[in-house]
């Protein structure tokens, strides 16, 4: 299917839980979608036999500044070879995001990584913890606010 | 797995010679971060019942160095190529490659058509290169030695050739937005081709060496059987997807460069010695694209234009505000790019989906219920970079 065929669909199914839809202007076309709906719409699109989106490429968090941070889904479907770019929008003060990790395992760490960097919250997700960093680490890194902090572990830092 | 209490109590209860009854329970054993078979610091949590591996919670990140922080403070988008080499450093031209990709589809350029056939020479060639690493150390994880020295020394004819073409034998810092850092140098060409005829009768040499040899045929067969759908489903990429008989190549399924002006296959793993997606199968993918790589660059030496080897763009690049993720493959799979431009001359944002940082993931599944000697060679076949796992 083509990108304005799923956005459609979407639309159709969802309502209003589809904020934005975007394809002329920018490289990649993408949907924008409430975060409290991404389980939902994430179910529908790995399990509609038309859409079929059972290969999640990447997740990435995101920090757009001004209190706002950001989880990005880039899908590609093996059976149909189609691709679709999900975008949404969290509060930076309390970032909570369903997990999608029981539709696609490989989301298991994405999200590890994000909450990592950005500490976005992916609720209910099987083992949400520090992946890349130490479990002691103060802060999440990724964030534009973030300020490297003077001493870890007795260590300096800012050498 | 795990152990049913009832069916420990109705066995006959071990006692010590004095007669002590013993008690039996799950052990925890450490691997890593310092173990020859992990290739780097990976360090696995084994849970074991006596030789049986009940589950493995692999635990990464001793290698992490803020690379997407970096990228964000870098002042110009170029300067993120070095870091890129660091990704992946036993295939930096991919990387490279993969990330240009990425700030090329941003700023909406294409690039000369003599840049796409180097391009495609240096990534072939790579992935021979990468691949040929990948054998030999997992030659030497199960026992056999002979093998990688042999795919060592074919492996330092090819970094000659990058030696040549850019002074570096593993970090290259060649392939930049919008062209490469110099032309070929004259005789790049004649030596590359004689590369390929040199090379592919190895191939067979390897074969006989060591993928049909019994021992290792006993030791990777029918061992981390990784099914199809799991595959797809933990998102596993390149040989380790292929290995497990699905037919997909971002190089032929989502095609990029020139890709799709040349006459090759794609390999699949069929189970031929054990159960299709074995550690075997795993292998033998990645001896077979050696093949269709050297098919690739005899047909690109043939074929290459002359031409310039820049695009016309400045040298602070500015892309417009926007966002791409594009992937492309490289020797672990699929390498992408996540790229936010805020319209200055530095990403806003860079996230690198590694395909080793994926592949891994799905490594619990595949391990649970073999050996602990058997997670050796199950580890070993997922081909792992540790400096693209941890970033």
């Amino acid at each position: 299917m083509t990108f304005p065929e799923i956005a459609r669909k979407l639309q159709d199914a969802f309502g209003d839980a589809v904020v934005e839809v975007k394809s002329e202007g920018v490289p990649d076309p993408h949907v924008k979608i409430a975060p409290g709906r991404i389980h939902d719409i994430a179910a529908a699109l790995h399990g509609d036999p038309d859409l079929r989106f059972d290969y999640l490429m990447c997740l990435s968090g995101v920090d757009h500044g001004r209190e706002t941070l950001g989880v990005v889904y880039h899908l590609a479907s093996m059976t149909h070879r189609h691709k679709l770019t999900l975008k949404t929008d969290l509060p930076a003060a309390d970032p909570k995001i369903p997990t999608v990790s029981d539709l696609w395992p490989t989301a298991n760490w994405h999200e590890r990584e994000a909450w990592d960097m950005f500490g976005i919250k992916f609720e209910n997700h099987p083992d949400l913890r520090r992946i890349l960093l130490p479990e002691d680490y103060p802060g999440h890194p990724l964030r534009k606010d973030f300020k490297v902090p003077e001493f870890y572990n007795g260590m300096k830092v800012p050498y | 797995m795990s152990v049913d209490p009832t069916e420990t109590a109705n066995t006959a209860p071990l006692t010590t010679s004095t007669g002590r009854k013993l008690r039996t329970e799950e052990m925890v054993l450490n691997m890593g971060p310092q173990h020859p078979s992990t290739h780097g610091v990976l360090r696995l949590e084994l849970v074991v019942d006596g030789e049986i591996v009940v589950d493995v919670i692999p635990h990464i990140g001793y290698l992490h160095r803020c690379f997407e922080k970096h990228s964000e403070a870098m002042t110009n988008y170029q300067q993120v190529i070095p870091y890129c080499d660091r990704l992946d450093y036993l295939a930096s031209m991919n990387m490279d490659w993969a990330y240009s990709l990425a700030g090329e589809k941003l700023l909406g350029i294409q690039v000369p058509e003599r840049v796409e056939y180097i391009r495609v020479i240096m990534a072939e060639l790579q992935r021979i290169a990468s691949h040929l690493l990948a054998l030999g150390t997992y030659g030497l994880d199960v026992g056999a030695f002979t093998p990688f020295l042999l795919m060592f020394r074919d492996r330092e004819k090819i970094l000659d050739l990058f030696e040549m073409t850019c002074g570096a034998r593993l970090l290259y810092n060649y392939i930049w937005i919008g062209g490469v850092s110099h032309d070929l140098p004259p005789d790049f060409i004649p030596k590359a081709k004689a590369f390929c005829r040199y090379f592919r009768p190895n191939i067979k040499e390897f074969n006989d060496l060591l993928t049909f040899n019994e021992i290792f045929i006993k030791r990777t067969a029918s061992i981390g059987i990784l099914p199809a759908d799991v595959a797809v489903s933990y998102a596993c990429s390149g040989p380790m997807l292929r290995g497990s008989g699905v037919k997909f190549d971002l190089r032929k399924d989502d095609p990029y460069s020139i890709y799709d002006r040349f006459e090759w296959d794609v390999p699949v793993g069929t189970g031929e010695v054990g159960t299709v997606g074995d550690c075997w199968d795993r292998y033998m993918v990645r001896i077979r694209e050696m093949e269709q790589s050297l098919n690739i660059i005899e047909q690109a030496l043939d074929r290459i234009p002359q031409g310039d080897v820049r695009s016309a763009i400045p040298k602070r690049i500015r892309p417009p505000a926007g966002d791409v993720y594009v992937r492309s493959e490289s020797p672990r799979g699929e390498i992408g790019f996540y790229l936010v431009s805020d319209g200055t001359a530095s990403p806003y944002r860079l996230k690198a989906r590694s395909p080793a940082f994926v592949n891994l993931s799905v490594c619990p599944e595949i391990c649970r219920g073999y050996m602990i000697a058997d997670i050796v060679a199950i580890v070993g076949s997922v081909d792992i970079v540790l400096g693209e796992v941890d970033r």
